[in-house]
């Protein structure tokens, strides 16, 4: 028995399926350089006609060539904060809820499965959704309140977003409350503090940095979100200080005109758009999970 | 200044703290209920057999079904399958076996910058890479938008499953001569399963509803087409179009599609859950 040929063809195997590792890991790093060579070398052109005044103008005249995005960033900017300002109570109460009040039972469990079922609907229905029951009820609000009457517009797009990125911030927080020490809250209470302070100036302040990760994150989402945008937006390119009216983010003109673009610079520049979008999300994604992975959930 | 500091004003604090949290809480199920509700209403009178393996008929005639869309459906989420699930898991085993080097670093950072990525800007990319080429929209390059969607949330899972095998699993394995291939695909492997399996099925319910990367890849479709080169339509991709259109019927097609589809997410969900329940890896 030629024992060296067994041990040979132990060998060859066991190489070969390190190296089908180390291949499909390089696999992954290759697509994550692919993206961002492909979103600059489409976006070059843009790139290059209009520098960096493609970030401050905002004027976007397709038939004229003349394309700047600020109109985009400021929509997203202000739907994503809004959205961002009009979560964190009720994500905070949830986080609040779910990691200190109720742990388990039914109450838990009814709110839990709540949020697992926001969390898992599709975004285009969250839209379909807000265009048939919500603009309506935001048009007769706002004709209460004698405002031009869209009903679409930045604040609709702001709630949309605020009901999709609750769960987000909601279950990282949640887990980031409940790895808090019981000796440090017990403490706490054996010097007399009630539930409250013990959430105030223990449980709260000791996860601040994993529910700000979970925060952080969500705005991620938000940021990124297209579909729920793009139905109650209203598309409009104009930037207007009020939130009632309508508006357009980086990712919903992209998913309106890319289709229908035709010409090189103006397809460049849709792209231009898609890379900002990439590297914002990708830099608040990066800063979130790092921040996860040293307070270790 | 002793009633502010007093106990009982401390006490009144806490309850009213605690009764704030709880209301502002299920205020959230107001949306749910509110959505849930709307699509049940319309959506449950469109919806039965003929809805399902019917065509869609044009504006004006009544009834017309989802069938092109639920076939295309299949289609990108087998194509994205099939794209995303071996890799996904070859690259979860690779992070699990190689915890710290320079090439698994750059890995981790691809994964999580990927898991970031907004859907639109992958839609841009399957574009640029699969419709320009091909010279047509296609299934092809749908499948594709999804199945990258997919891939880190199942090299995820693979990892984190992974990782709570127990060593002395790994170590007895070995200590009987078993080469270190076969102990990690015949003994680690296999005990993680279940969290492998509930990552896929996290993927799918994540991809099911997807439509910003469709758009521009996928495309949409009237008719049922199982060419991979040409367009399809799919069930959110229906449900966009269908709603943004003026017309009566075609909402209540929209309609009858967002309650199939949150069907579809729900038992999605349900099955997750239970295969946790059933195989939950415990050591």
């Amino acid at each position: 028995m030629n024992t060296k040929n067994i041990y040979n063809s132990k060998n060859f195997a066991d190489k070969f399926n390190s190296a089908l590792y180390f291949l499909s890991a390089f696999l992954i790093i290759v697509l994550f350089a692919a993206i961002c060579v492909t979103l600059t070398v489409f976006s070059l052109q843009s790139i290059k006609t209009f520098g960096l005044s493609f970030l401050t103008a905002s004027l976007w005249d397709p038939v004229a060539g003349k394309f700047g995005a600020l109109t985009y960033i400021y929509g997203t900017v202000l739907t994503s904060t809004l959205a961002l300002l009009l979560s964190i109570p009720f994500a905070f109460s949830v986080i609040v809820f779910l990691g200190e009040y109720y742990t388990e039972g039914i109450l838990s469990n009814i709110l839990k499965s709540a949020v697992e079922l926001l969390a898992g609907i599709p975004s285009v229905i969250y839209g379909f959704w807000a265009l048939y029951a919500l603009v309506p009820i935001i048009r007769k609000f706002e004709m209460a309140f004698e405002i031009p009457p869209y009903g679409v517009g930045i604040l609709t797009a702001a709630i949309v977003l605020a009901i999709m990125i609750i769960p987000y911030s909601a279950s990282i927080g949640r887990e980031a409350i409940q790895l808090v020490p019981s000796e440090l809250k017990e403490s706490a209470y054996a010097l007399g503090a009630t539930q409250y302070e013990v959430l105030r100036y223990v449980t709260v302040p000791y996860a601040r940095s994993g529910i700000f990760a979970g925060i952080l994150l969500s705005l991620g989402r938000a940021v990124g979100e297209t579909m729920a945008v793009t139905m109650v937006i209203g598309n409009v390119n104009k930037i207007s200080l009020n939130i009632f009216a309508p508006g357009n983010t980086m990712a919903s003109v992209i998913a309106n005109q890319f289709s229908e673009a035709c010409d090189k610079l103006y397809i460049s520049s849709l792209v231009e758009i898609g890379l900002v979008l990439f590297v914002i999300t990708g830099v608040i994604n990066v800063i979130g999970k790092y921040i996860l992975k040293k307070i270790s959930i | 200044m002793t009633i502010i500091n007093g106990v009982s004003y401390r006490v009144f604090k806490d309850h009213l703290f605690k009764i704030t949290t709880i209301i502002a809480s299920f205020l959230l199920l107001v949306p749910l209920i509110l959505i849930l509700f709307y699509i049940i209403k319309n959506g449950i009178s469109t919806i039965n057999w003929e809805f399902i393996i019917n065509m869609p008929k044009p504006v004006g005639e009544s009834g017309g079904g989802i069938a092109n869309a639920i076939v295309g459906t299949f289609m990108l989420i087998g194509i994205a399958s099939f794209c995303a699930i071996p890799l996904g898991i070859l690259v979860g085993i690779f992070l699990y076996d190689h915890k710290s080097s320079i090439l698994s670093w750059w890995t981790r950072f691809s994964v999580e910058v990927l898991q970031g990525v907004p859907s639109i800007v992958i839609g841009i990319l399957a574009y640029t890479w699969i419709v320009i080429p091909n010279g047509s929209f296609s299934a092809l390059s749908g499948g594709i938008a999804l199945g990258i969607m997919m891939l880190p949330i199942i090299v995820k899972s693979t990892e984190e499953t992974l990782n709570l095998i127990p060593n002395h699993l790994k170590e007895a394995s070995l200590a009987l001569g078993v080469p270190y291939y076969k102990t990690l695909l015949k003994v680690i492997v296999p005990c993680a399963m279940s969290g492998i399996v509930t990552g896929i099925l996290i993927g799918i319910a994540r991809i099911v509803g997807e439509t910003a990367p469709l758009l521009f890849t996928a495309f949409g479709n009237q008719f049922i087409n199982y060419n991979i080169l040409k367009p399809v339509n799919s069930l959110p991709l229906m449900i966009f179009n269908y709603a943004a259109s003026p017309y009566e019927d075609w909402h209540k097609i929209a309609w009858g599609a967002s309650f199939f589809l949150v069907a579809v997410v729900f038992i999605l969900n349900v099955i997750t859950k239970l295969v946790v329940r059933r195989w939950k890896v415990q050591f």
